[in-house]
Protein backbone atom coordinates (compact mmCIF):
# COMPACT_ATOMS: atom_id res chain seq x y z
CA UNK A 1 0.00 0.00 0.00
CA UNK A 2 1.08 3.71 -0.84
CA UNK A 3 2.00 5.70 1.94
CA UNK A 4 -0.37 9.28 2.14
CA UNK A 5 2.23 11.40 0.57
CA UNK A 6 2.68 9.46 -2.60
CA UNK A 7 -1.02 10.03 -2.84
CA UNK A 8 -0.86 13.38 -4.82
CA UNK A 9 -4.81 13.24 -5.65
CA UNK A 10 -7.57 11.77 -4.34
CA UNK A 11 -11.37 11.49 -4.88
CA UNK A 12 -13.74 10.60 -2.64
CA UNK A 13 -17.63 9.53 -3.01
CA UNK A 14 -17.99 11.61 -5.80
CA UNK A 15 -21.61 11.90 -7.35
CA UNK A 16 -22.75 14.34 -10.08
CA UNK A 17 -26.10 14.65 -11.39
CA UNK A 18 -26.93 17.14 -14.60
CA UNK A 19 -30.24 18.04 -14.41
CA UNK A 20 -31.53 15.50 -12.03
CA UNK A 21 -29.60 12.64 -14.24
CA UNK A 22 -26.54 11.07 -12.34
CA UNK A 23 -23.69 10.69 -14.69
CA UNK A 24 -21.40 10.24 -12.27
CA UNK A 25 -21.98 7.46 -8.83
CA UNK A 26 -19.93 6.77 -5.58
CA UNK A 27 -16.45 7.52 -7.44
CA UNK A 28 -13.42 7.20 -5.16
CA UNK A 29 -9.87 6.66 -6.04
CA UNK A 30 -5.91 7.68 -5.37
CA UNK A 31 -3.98 9.08 -8.26
CA UNK A 32 -0.23 8.88 -6.95
CA UNK A 33 2.38 11.03 -7.24
CA UNK A 34 4.44 10.83 -10.71
CA UNK A 35 2.26 8.12 -12.13
CA UNK A 36 0.52 7.51 -15.29
CA UNK A 37 -3.02 7.27 -14.25
CA UNK A 38 -5.71 6.39 -17.02
CA UNK A 39 -9.27 6.70 -16.74
CA UNK A 40 -11.14 4.63 -19.90
CA UNK A 41 -14.73 3.86 -20.01
CA UNK A 42 -17.59 3.87 -22.61
CA UNK A 43 -18.62 6.92 -24.73
CA UNK A 44 -20.96 9.17 -22.61
CA UNK A 45 -19.79 7.11 -19.57
CA UNK A 46 -18.39 10.26 -17.36
CA UNK A 47 -14.92 10.39 -18.17
CA UNK A 48 -14.69 14.29 -19.41
CA UNK A 49 -16.77 15.14 -16.42
CA UNK A 50 -14.71 13.07 -13.93
CA UNK A 51 -11.81 14.71 -15.23
CA UNK A 52 -12.97 18.44 -15.55
CA UNK A 53 -14.12 17.22 -11.46
CA UNK A 54 -10.47 16.83 -10.75
CA UNK A 55 -9.10 19.40 -12.28
CA UNK A 56 -11.47 21.63 -10.51
CA UNK A 57 -12.70 23.01 -13.36
CA UNK A 58 -16.71 21.58 -12.52
CA UNK A 59 -17.74 21.40 -8.84
CA UNK A 60 -19.76 17.69 -8.07
CA UNK A 61 -22.76 17.47 -6.42
CA UNK A 62 -21.44 15.68 -3.95
CA UNK A 63 -18.11 14.31 -2.59
CA UNK A 64 -14.44 15.86 -2.57
CA UNK A 65 -11.09 15.62 -4.52
CA UNK A 66 -8.24 15.88 -2.44
CA UNK A 67 -5.04 17.64 -3.55
CA UNK A 68 -1.96 16.81 -1.33
CA UNK A 69 -4.52 15.88 1.08
CA UNK A 70 -6.14 19.40 0.79
CA UNK A 71 -9.95 19.70 0.37
CA UNK A 72 -10.23 21.43 -2.72
CA UNK A 73 -14.23 21.99 -2.40
CA UNK A 74 -12.65 23.89 1.34
CA UNK A 75 -10.53 26.77 -0.74
CA UNK A 76 -12.02 29.76 -2.51
CA UNK A 77 -10.79 32.66 -4.34
CA UNK A 78 -7.24 33.25 -4.81
CA UNK A 79 -5.66 30.38 -2.80
CA UNK A 80 -7.96 28.28 -5.25
CA UNK A 81 -6.48 30.13 -7.94
CA UNK A 82 -3.31 29.14 -6.79
CA UNK A 83 -3.55 25.75 -6.56
CA UNK A 84 -5.22 25.15 -10.15
CA UNK A 85 -2.05 27.08 -11.94
CA UNK A 86 -0.40 23.81 -10.41
CA UNK A 87 -2.25 22.24 -12.88
CA UNK A 88 -2.41 21.51 -16.74
CA UNK A 89 -5.31 20.72 -19.32
CA UNK A 90 -4.76 19.16 -22.44
CA UNK A 91 -8.80 19.54 -23.97
CA UNK A 92 -9.86 16.87 -26.46
CA UNK A 93 -10.29 19.76 -28.86
CA UNK A 94 -7.02 21.51 -28.03
CA UNK A 95 -8.85 24.85 -26.83
CA UNK A 96 -6.21 26.86 -28.14
CA UNK A 97 -7.24 30.57 -28.54
CA UNK A 98 -7.72 31.06 -32.19
CA UNK A 99 -6.61 34.92 -32.63
CA UNK A 100 -2.79 34.27 -30.81
CA UNK A 101 0.17 32.46 -32.15
CA UNK A 102 0.63 28.77 -31.20
CA UNK A 103 3.87 30.55 -29.24
CA UNK A 104 1.17 33.45 -27.95
CA UNK A 105 -0.72 30.51 -26.94
CA UNK A 106 2.25 29.24 -25.00
CA UNK A 107 3.22 32.16 -23.39
CA UNK A 108 -0.24 33.12 -22.28
CA UNK A 109 -0.30 31.60 -19.07
CA UNK A 110 3.31 32.61 -18.48
CA UNK A 111 2.42 35.96 -19.17
CA UNK A 112 -0.53 35.97 -17.05
CA UNK A 113 0.72 35.05 -13.67
CA UNK A 114 4.48 35.98 -13.82
CA UNK A 115 6.04 39.05 -14.21
CA UNK A 116 8.88 38.35 -16.36
CA UNK A 117 10.57 39.90 -19.10
CA UNK A 118 9.16 39.22 -22.74
CA UNK A 119 11.85 37.40 -24.11
CA UNK A 120 12.30 35.07 -21.03
CA UNK A 121 8.76 34.14 -21.49
CA UNK A 122 9.67 33.61 -25.39
CA UNK A 123 12.34 31.46 -24.38
CA UNK A 124 10.28 29.22 -21.85
CA UNK A 125 7.50 29.31 -24.31
CA UNK A 126 10.07 27.61 -27.41
CA UNK A 127 11.22 25.37 -24.80
CA UNK A 128 7.93 23.95 -24.15
CA UNK A 129 7.54 23.98 -28.27
CA UNK A 130 10.75 22.18 -28.84
CA UNK A 131 9.14 19.39 -26.24
CA UNK A 132 6.30 18.43 -27.88
CA UNK A 133 8.15 18.99 -31.52
CA UNK A 134 7.10 22.43 -32.72
CA UNK A 135 10.00 24.32 -32.86
CA UNK A 136 9.03 25.54 -36.63
CA UNK A 137 5.60 26.26 -36.16
CA UNK A 138 5.86 29.21 -33.27
CA UNK A 139 4.66 31.81 -35.58
CA UNK A 140 1.70 29.81 -36.91
CA UNK A 141 -1.81 30.31 -36.00
CA UNK A 142 -3.76 27.21 -34.75
CA UNK A 143 -6.09 27.00 -37.82
CA UNK A 144 -2.47 26.50 -40.01
CA UNK A 145 -1.79 23.51 -38.41
CA UNK A 146 -3.30 19.66 -38.25
CA UNK A 147 -5.23 18.33 -35.95
CA UNK A 148 -2.26 16.44 -34.60
CA UNK A 149 -0.13 19.57 -34.51
CA UNK A 150 -2.92 21.29 -32.49
CA UNK A 151 -2.95 18.79 -29.64
CA UNK A 152 0.80 19.67 -29.25
CA UNK A 153 0.64 22.55 -28.80
CA UNK A 154 -2.18 22.32 -26.68
CA UNK A 155 0.23 19.56 -24.54
CA UNK A 156 2.88 22.53 -24.71
CA UNK A 157 0.89 25.15 -23.14
CA UNK A 158 -0.64 22.55 -20.79
CA UNK A 159 2.96 22.10 -19.41
CA UNK A 160 3.63 26.28 -19.82
CA UNK A 161 3.46 26.56 -16.14
CA UNK A 162 5.31 23.59 -15.07
CA UNK A 163 2.71 21.86 -13.50
CA UNK A 164 2.25 19.19 -11.18
CA UNK A 165 -0.17 17.24 -12.77
CA UNK A 166 -1.38 17.45 -16.15
CA UNK A 167 -4.86 16.22 -17.24
CA UNK A 168 -5.66 14.74 -20.85
CA UNK A 169 -8.88 14.46 -22.75
CA UNK A 170 -8.52 11.69 -25.20
CA UNK A 171 -4.91 13.01 -26.37
CA UNK A 172 -5.11 10.94 -28.96
CA UNK A 173 -8.41 10.61 -30.37
CA UNK A 174 -8.46 11.21 -33.67
CA UNK A 175 -4.84 11.28 -34.96
CA UNK A 176 -3.24 8.62 -37.02
CA UNK A 177 -1.38 5.94 -35.24
CA UNK A 178 2.04 7.19 -35.45
CA UNK A 179 0.57 10.77 -34.19
CA UNK A 180 -0.67 8.26 -31.70
CA UNK A 181 2.45 6.73 -30.73
CA UNK A 182 4.19 10.14 -30.66
CA UNK A 183 2.11 11.48 -28.84
CA UNK A 184 1.84 8.54 -26.04
CA UNK A 185 5.68 9.17 -26.23
CA UNK A 186 5.64 12.53 -25.19
CA UNK A 187 3.18 11.86 -22.55
CA UNK A 188 5.71 9.03 -20.57
CA UNK A 189 8.60 11.65 -21.32
CA UNK A 190 7.05 14.60 -19.76
CA UNK A 191 6.00 12.32 -17.52
CA UNK A 192 9.12 10.66 -16.32
CA UNK A 193 11.31 14.00 -17.59
CA UNK A 194 9.59 16.58 -15.73
CA UNK A 195 8.54 14.35 -12.61
CA UNK A 196 4.62 15.11 -13.65
CA UNK A 197 1.37 13.19 -12.51
CA UNK A 198 -0.60 12.25 -15.92
CA UNK A 199 -4.24 11.73 -15.76
CA UNK A 200 -5.23 10.75 -19.11
CA UNK A 201 -8.74 9.86 -20.53
CA UNK A 202 -8.49 7.61 -23.41
CA UNK A 203 -10.41 5.14 -25.49
CA UNK A 204 -7.62 3.83 -27.31
CA UNK A 205 -6.54 0.25 -26.15
CA UNK A 206 -3.32 0.64 -27.43
CA UNK A 207 -2.82 3.85 -25.98
CA UNK A 208 -3.92 2.64 -22.52
CA UNK A 209 -1.28 -0.08 -22.24
CA UNK A 210 1.66 1.81 -23.54
CA UNK A 211 1.49 4.66 -21.32
CA UNK A 212 -0.36 3.30 -18.27
CA UNK A 213 1.09 2.60 -15.02
CA UNK A 214 -2.24 2.05 -13.78
CA UNK A 215 -5.93 2.18 -15.07
CA UNK A 216 -9.38 2.99 -13.38
CA UNK A 217 -12.53 1.58 -15.61
CA UNK A 218 -15.25 3.41 -15.52
CA UNK A 219 -18.53 2.16 -16.49
CA UNK A 220 -22.44 4.05 -16.57
CA UNK A 221 -20.97 6.52 -14.20
CA UNK A 222 -19.52 3.91 -11.58
CA UNK A 223 -15.88 2.59 -10.94
CA UNK A 224 -15.69 -0.50 -11.75
CA UNK A 225 -12.23 -1.45 -11.56
CA UNK A 226 -8.64 0.07 -10.62
CA UNK A 227 -4.92 -1.56 -10.90
CA UNK A 228 -2.32 -2.22 -12.41
CA UNK A 229 -2.22 -2.39 -15.96
CA UNK A 230 -1.13 -5.59 -15.59
CA UNK A 231 -3.89 -6.63 -13.64
CA UNK A 232 -6.65 -4.73 -15.54
CA UNK A 233 -5.15 -6.69 -18.44
CA UNK A 234 -5.47 -9.96 -16.82
CA UNK A 235 -9.03 -9.44 -15.05
CA UNK A 236 -11.70 -11.61 -14.49
CA UNK A 237 -14.45 -9.27 -15.20
CA UNK A 238 -16.78 -9.44 -18.19
CA UNK A 239 -17.00 -6.01 -18.74
CA UNK A 240 -13.86 -4.96 -18.31
CA UNK A 241 -12.63 -7.87 -20.75
CA UNK A 242 -15.07 -7.02 -22.84
CA UNK A 243 -14.26 -2.93 -23.55
CA UNK A 244 -10.73 -4.67 -23.65
CA UNK A 245 -11.12 -6.40 -26.66
CA UNK A 246 -13.90 -4.82 -28.61
CA UNK A 247 -16.12 -7.70 -28.61
CA UNK A 248 -19.70 -7.32 -29.88
CA UNK A 249 -20.50 -9.98 -27.56
CA UNK A 250 -20.83 -9.79 -23.58
CA UNK A 251 -22.27 -7.78 -20.78
CA UNK A 252 -22.21 -3.93 -22.36
CA UNK A 253 -25.59 -3.70 -24.09
CA UNK A 254 -25.46 -0.98 -26.79
CA UNK A 255 -29.08 0.85 -26.84
CA UNK B 1 -65.90 22.00 -17.73
CA UNK B 2 -64.99 24.09 -14.90
CA UNK B 3 -62.36 21.86 -13.73
CA UNK B 4 -60.94 21.97 -17.05
CA UNK B 5 -61.18 25.55 -17.11
CA UNK B 6 -59.39 25.97 -13.04
CA UNK B 7 -56.79 23.50 -14.74
CA UNK B 8 -55.90 25.97 -17.73
CA UNK B 9 -55.80 28.64 -15.36
CA UNK B 10 -53.54 27.16 -13.11
CA UNK B 11 -51.14 25.66 -16.11
CA UNK B 12 -51.23 29.48 -17.47
CA UNK B 13 -50.13 30.66 -14.20
CA UNK B 14 -47.50 27.97 -13.78
CA UNK B 15 -46.47 28.87 -17.15
CA UNK B 16 -45.95 32.59 -16.03
CA UNK B 17 -44.23 31.37 -12.86
CA UNK B 18 -41.66 29.91 -15.19
CA UNK B 19 -41.08 32.57 -17.70
CA UNK B 20 -40.70 35.30 -14.29
CA UNK B 21 -38.42 32.81 -12.83
CA UNK B 22 -36.02 32.86 -15.61
CA UNK B 23 -36.43 36.68 -16.53
CA UNK B 24 -35.63 37.11 -12.58
CA UNK B 25 -32.67 34.35 -13.32
CA UNK B 26 -31.63 36.56 -16.62
CA UNK B 27 -31.21 39.74 -14.65
CA UNK B 28 -29.38 38.11 -11.79
CA UNK B 29 -26.79 36.45 -14.16
CA UNK B 30 -26.40 39.67 -15.97
CA UNK B 31 -25.87 42.21 -13.17
CA UNK B 32 -23.31 39.44 -11.62
CA UNK B 33 -21.45 39.71 -14.63
CA UNK B 34 -21.42 43.37 -14.94
CA UNK B 35 -20.33 43.37 -11.22
CA UNK B 36 -17.74 40.64 -11.99
CA UNK B 37 -16.48 43.09 -14.94
CA UNK B 38 -16.83 46.21 -12.60
CA UNK B 39 -14.61 44.60 -9.55
CA UNK B 40 -11.91 43.68 -12.35
CA UNK B 41 -11.83 47.03 -13.42
CA UNK B 42 -11.66 48.75 -10.07
CA UNK B 43 -10.24 46.39 -7.58
CA UNK B 44 -8.34 44.09 -10.20
CA UNK B 45 -5.58 46.72 -11.08
CA UNK B 46 -5.08 46.54 -6.68
CA UNK B 47 -4.62 43.29 -6.84
CA UNK B 48 -1.63 43.00 -9.33
CA UNK B 49 -4.15 42.47 -12.30
CA UNK B 50 -4.32 45.58 -14.40
CA UNK B 51 -6.41 46.30 -17.99
CA UNK B 52 -4.13 44.89 -20.89
CA UNK B 53 -3.53 48.00 -22.36
CA UNK B 54 -3.30 46.49 -25.56
CA UNK B 55 -5.80 44.53 -26.03
CA UNK B 56 -7.83 47.43 -25.06
CA UNK B 57 -6.76 49.41 -27.85
CA UNK B 58 -6.86 46.58 -30.36
CA UNK B 59 -10.83 46.81 -29.27
CA UNK B 60 -10.83 50.17 -29.30
CA UNK B 61 -9.00 50.39 -32.91
CA UNK B 62 -11.81 47.54 -33.98
CA UNK B 63 -14.48 49.14 -32.61
CA UNK B 64 -14.24 52.79 -33.18
CA UNK B 65 -12.00 53.56 -35.91
CA UNK B 66 -13.52 50.78 -38.29
CA UNK B 67 -16.93 52.31 -37.30
CA UNK B 68 -16.63 55.52 -38.71
CA UNK B 69 -17.34 55.10 -42.17
CA UNK B 70 -21.07 53.16 -41.53
CA UNK B 71 -21.73 56.08 -38.44
CA UNK B 72 -21.03 58.44 -40.94
CA UNK B 73 -22.84 56.78 -43.61
CA UNK B 74 -26.21 56.08 -41.47
CA UNK B 75 -26.11 59.36 -39.71
CA UNK B 76 -25.14 61.54 -42.84
CA UNK B 77 -28.03 60.50 -44.59
CA UNK B 78 -30.57 60.54 -41.42
CA UNK B 79 -29.56 64.07 -41.45
CA UNK B 80 -30.42 64.72 -45.11
CA UNK B 81 -34.12 63.28 -44.20
CA UNK B 82 -34.62 64.61 -41.23
CA UNK B 83 -33.42 68.35 -43.13
CA UNK B 84 -35.95 67.48 -45.79
CA UNK B 85 -38.92 66.13 -43.54
CA UNK B 86 -38.73 68.74 -41.43
CA UNK B 87 -38.55 71.91 -44.14
CA UNK B 88 -41.96 70.35 -46.03
CA UNK B 89 -43.62 70.66 -41.88
CA UNK B 90 -41.73 74.25 -41.14
CA UNK B 91 -41.99 75.63 -44.99
CA UNK B 92 -45.95 75.95 -44.57
CA UNK B 93 -45.53 77.63 -41.03
CA UNK B 94 -42.79 79.91 -42.83
CA UNK B 95 -40.22 78.84 -40.73
CA UNK B 96 -37.99 76.62 -42.86
CA UNK B 97 -35.23 78.82 -41.56
CA UNK B 98 -35.77 76.41 -37.78
CA UNK B 99 -34.69 73.41 -39.74
CA UNK B 100 -31.32 73.99 -38.77
CA UNK B 101 -31.96 73.97 -35.28
CA UNK B 102 -34.60 71.18 -34.96
CA UNK B 103 -31.81 69.41 -36.97
CA UNK B 104 -29.02 69.84 -34.86
CA UNK B 105 -30.98 69.29 -31.65
CA UNK B 106 -32.94 66.44 -32.56
CA UNK B 107 -29.41 65.12 -33.37
CA UNK B 108 -27.21 65.78 -30.18
CA UNK B 109 -30.25 64.74 -28.01
CA UNK B 110 -31.69 61.69 -29.80
CA UNK B 111 -31.00 60.18 -33.24
CA UNK B 112 -27.22 60.84 -32.89
CA UNK B 113 -26.78 58.07 -29.55
CA UNK B 114 -29.51 56.38 -30.60
CA UNK B 115 -28.67 55.43 -34.16
CA UNK B 116 -24.78 54.70 -33.45
CA UNK B 117 -25.27 52.66 -30.82
CA UNK B 118 -27.71 50.48 -32.81
CA UNK B 119 -25.31 50.75 -36.10
CA UNK B 120 -22.92 49.82 -33.09
CA UNK B 121 -25.19 46.99 -31.35
CA UNK B 122 -25.37 45.18 -35.00
CA UNK B 123 -21.80 45.48 -35.77
CA UNK B 124 -20.19 44.98 -32.08
CA UNK B 125 -22.47 43.64 -30.12
CA UNK B 126 -22.86 40.85 -32.95
CA UNK B 127 -19.34 40.06 -33.24
CA UNK B 128 -18.58 40.48 -29.10
CA UNK B 129 -21.33 37.83 -29.28
CA UNK B 130 -19.82 35.28 -31.88
CA UNK B 131 -16.96 35.48 -30.72
CA UNK B 132 -17.10 34.74 -27.16
CA UNK B 133 -19.85 31.89 -28.17
CA UNK B 134 -17.59 30.47 -30.38
CA UNK B 135 -14.72 30.27 -27.75
CA UNK B 136 -17.49 28.78 -25.22
CA UNK B 137 -18.15 26.27 -27.53
CA UNK B 138 -15.10 25.52 -28.17
CA UNK B 139 -13.73 24.69 -24.59
CA UNK B 140 -11.88 28.00 -24.88
CA UNK B 141 -13.76 29.91 -22.02
CA UNK B 142 -13.19 26.41 -20.27
CA UNK B 143 -9.33 26.27 -21.40
CA UNK B 144 -8.80 30.00 -19.79
CA UNK B 145 -10.72 29.17 -16.52
CA UNK B 146 -8.16 26.22 -15.96
CA UNK B 147 -5.38 28.40 -16.82
CA UNK B 148 -6.52 30.19 -14.10
CA UNK B 149 -7.30 33.36 -16.29
CA UNK B 150 -10.45 35.06 -15.51
CA UNK B 151 -12.44 35.36 -19.30
CA UNK B 152 -13.73 38.62 -17.57
CA UNK B 153 -11.42 39.77 -16.96
CA UNK B 154 -9.35 38.40 -19.82
CA UNK B 155 -11.75 39.10 -22.99
CA UNK B 156 -14.57 41.34 -21.26
CA UNK B 157 -13.31 44.37 -19.47
CA UNK B 158 -10.72 45.63 -22.59
CA UNK B 159 -14.46 45.10 -24.58
CA UNK B 160 -16.64 47.22 -22.35
CA UNK B 161 -13.91 49.73 -21.52
CA UNK B 162 -12.89 49.99 -25.10
CA UNK B 163 -16.70 50.51 -26.25
CA UNK B 164 -17.56 52.79 -23.35
CA UNK B 165 -14.85 54.98 -24.68
CA UNK B 166 -15.75 54.75 -28.06
CA UNK B 167 -19.41 55.21 -28.33
CA UNK B 168 -19.43 58.70 -26.97
CA UNK B 169 -16.94 59.77 -29.65
CA UNK B 170 -18.41 58.14 -32.98
CA UNK B 171 -21.83 59.67 -31.39
CA UNK B 172 -20.32 62.83 -31.58
CA UNK B 173 -18.87 62.08 -35.02
CA UNK B 174 -22.81 60.80 -35.99
CA UNK B 175 -23.62 63.94 -34.75
CA UNK B 176 -21.24 66.08 -36.54
CA UNK B 177 -22.03 63.84 -39.74
CA UNK B 178 -26.19 64.50 -39.47
CA UNK B 179 -25.39 68.10 -39.21
CA UNK B 180 -23.28 68.18 -42.29
CA UNK B 181 -26.36 66.26 -44.39
CA UNK B 182 -28.54 68.79 -42.96
CA UNK B 183 -26.34 71.65 -43.85
CA UNK B 184 -25.99 70.36 -47.50
CA UNK B 185 -30.01 70.68 -47.62
CA UNK B 186 -30.25 73.77 -45.99
CA UNK B 187 -27.88 75.53 -47.64
CA UNK B 188 -28.18 73.82 -51.36
CA UNK B 189 -31.49 72.96 -51.53
CA UNK B 190 -33.33 75.27 -49.29
CA UNK B 191 -31.15 77.83 -50.30
CA UNK B 192 -30.86 79.27 -46.71
CA UNK B 193 -27.08 81.43 -46.10
CA UNK B 194 -24.55 79.21 -44.61
CA UNK B 195 -23.44 81.43 -42.54
CA UNK B 196 -27.02 82.26 -40.80
CA UNK B 197 -27.94 78.28 -41.29
CA UNK B 198 -24.91 77.76 -39.15
CA UNK B 199 -25.80 80.09 -36.70
CA UNK B 200 -29.18 78.77 -36.20
CA UNK B 201 -28.41 75.44 -35.78
CA UNK B 202 -26.26 76.44 -32.40
CA UNK B 203 -28.68 79.58 -31.08
CA UNK B 204 -30.35 76.86 -29.43
CA UNK B 205 -28.85 74.35 -28.45
CA UNK B 206 -27.60 74.21 -24.74
CA UNK B 207 -25.28 72.15 -23.20
CA UNK B 208 -27.74 70.09 -21.99
CA UNK B 209 -28.23 68.52 -24.87
CA UNK B 210 -24.97 67.43 -25.59
CA UNK B 211 -24.67 65.66 -22.03
CA UNK B 212 -28.02 64.61 -22.52
CA UNK B 213 -26.81 62.59 -25.69
CA UNK B 214 -23.45 61.55 -24.38
CA UNK B 215 -24.57 59.61 -21.08
CA UNK B 216 -27.42 57.98 -23.59
CA UNK B 217 -24.11 56.85 -25.09
CA UNK B 218 -22.68 55.57 -22.18
CA UNK B 219 -25.81 53.62 -20.89
CA UNK B 220 -25.86 51.70 -24.54
CA UNK B 221 -22.56 51.29 -24.41
CA UNK B 222 -22.81 49.39 -21.63
CA UNK B 223 -26.10 47.57 -22.69
CA UNK B 224 -24.07 46.46 -25.92
CA UNK B 225 -21.10 45.22 -24.20
CA UNK B 226 -23.39 43.44 -21.60
CA UNK B 227 -25.76 41.74 -23.67
CA UNK B 228 -23.43 40.67 -26.24
CA UNK B 229 -20.92 39.00 -23.07
CA UNK B 230 -24.01 37.50 -21.51
CA UNK B 231 -25.14 36.13 -24.88
CA UNK B 232 -21.50 34.67 -25.93
CA UNK B 233 -21.11 33.21 -22.63
CA UNK B 234 -24.31 31.57 -22.70
CA UNK B 235 -24.14 30.21 -25.61
CA UNK B 236 -23.88 25.93 -26.39
CA UNK B 237 -24.58 23.96 -29.27
CA UNK B 238 -21.88 24.41 -31.62
CA UNK B 239 -21.86 26.25 -35.00
CA UNK B 240 -25.83 26.35 -34.91
CA UNK B 241 -25.41 27.74 -30.94
CA UNK B 242 -23.24 30.72 -31.98
CA UNK B 243 -25.40 31.94 -34.84
CA UNK B 244 -28.41 31.70 -32.54
CA UNK B 245 -26.59 33.52 -29.73
CA UNK B 246 -25.74 36.03 -32.32
CA UNK B 247 -28.74 36.90 -33.24
CA UNK B 248 -30.71 36.92 -29.89
CA UNK B 249 -27.63 39.42 -29.12
CA UNK B 250 -28.52 41.62 -31.63
CA UNK B 251 -32.68 41.94 -30.78
CA UNK B 252 -32.10 41.99 -27.26
CA UNK B 253 -29.40 45.03 -27.61
CA UNK B 254 -31.87 46.72 -29.56
CA UNK B 255 -35.09 46.26 -27.41
CA UNK B 256 -32.63 47.66 -24.68
CA UNK B 257 -31.40 50.50 -26.30
CA UNK B 258 -34.95 51.92 -27.05
CA UNK B 259 -35.79 51.11 -23.79
CA UNK B 260 -33.12 52.97 -21.96
CA UNK B 261 -33.43 55.59 -24.49
CA UNK B 262 -37.47 55.96 -23.50
CA UNK B 263 -36.93 55.70 -19.74
CA UNK B 264 -33.59 58.16 -20.46
CA UNK B 265 -35.81 60.64 -21.94
CA UNK B 266 -38.65 60.66 -19.67
CA UNK B 267 -36.21 61.32 -17.09
CA UNK B 268 -34.65 64.58 -18.65
CA UNK B 269 -37.82 65.37 -19.86
CA UNK B 270 -39.72 65.10 -16.23
CA UNK B 271 -37.09 66.01 -13.86
CA UNK B 272 -35.54 69.48 -14.19
CA UNK B 273 -31.39 69.33 -14.30
N1 LIG C 1 -22.67 20.38 -19.21
C1 LIG C 1 -23.47 19.30 -19.24
N2 LIG C 1 -24.80 19.42 -19.10
C2 LIG C 1 -25.59 18.34 -19.13
N3 LIG C 1 -25.17 17.08 -19.28
C3 LIG C 1 -23.85 16.88 -19.42
C4 LIG C 1 -22.93 17.98 -19.41
N4 LIG C 1 -21.68 17.48 -19.57
C5 LIG C 1 -21.84 16.15 -19.68
N5 LIG C 1 -23.13 15.78 -19.59
C6 LIG C 1 -23.65 14.43 -19.65
O1 LIG C 1 -22.86 13.64 -18.82
C7 LIG C 1 -22.63 12.36 -19.40
C8 LIG C 1 -21.14 12.06 -19.39
O2 LIG C 1 -20.49 12.99 -20.23
P1 LIG C 1 -18.94 12.97 -20.43
O3 LIG C 1 -18.61 14.06 -21.37
O4 LIG C 1 -18.29 12.98 -19.10
O5 LIG C 1 -18.73 11.57 -21.12
P2 LIG C 1 -17.41 10.91 -21.67
O6 LIG C 1 -17.23 9.65 -20.92
O7 LIG C 1 -16.30 11.88 -21.64
O8 LIG C 1 -17.82 10.59 -23.15
P3 LIG C 1 -16.92 10.62 -24.49
O9 LIG C 1 -16.05 9.45 -24.44
O10 LIG C 1 -17.94 10.52 -25.57
O11 LIG C 1 -16.17 11.94 -24.48
C9 LIG C 1 -23.21 12.40 -20.79
O12 LIG C 1 -24.39 11.64 -20.77
C10 LIG C 1 -23.54 13.84 -21.03
O13 LIG C 1 -24.75 13.95 -21.72
MG1 LIG D 1 -15.21 13.00 -23.17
Amino acid sequence: MANSSDIILSVRQIEKTYHGRRVLENVSFDVRRGEVFVIMGGSGCGKSTMLRIMAGGVPPTSGKVFFNGQDMSAVKGEAREKIRRRFGMSFQSAALLDYLTVEENVSLPIKEHTRLAANIISIMAQTKLNLVGLQGFAKFLPDELSGGMRKRAGLARAIAMDPEIVFYDEPTAGLDPVVCAVVDQLILDLTKKLQITSIVVTHNMESVFRIADRVAMLYQGRLLQVGTAEEIKNTADPVVQQFIRGNIEGPIQMS
Amino acid sequence: MSEQRGFSIFKKSEEIGTLVLSAWRVFTEGAGLFLETLYWIFIGPFKGKSVDFKALFQQMVFMGYESVKIVFFVTFFTGIVLAMQSAHQLSKMGGTIYVASLVTISLCRELGPVLTALVLAGRIGASITAEIGSMKVNEQIEALDTMGINPVRYLVVPKFLALLFMLPILTVLGDASGMLGGYMIGVYNLKINAGLYVQTAFKFLTIKDIYTGLSKSLVFAIIITMVGVYQGLKTNGGAVGVGRATTISVVVSFIMIILADCVMTGIYFFVKM
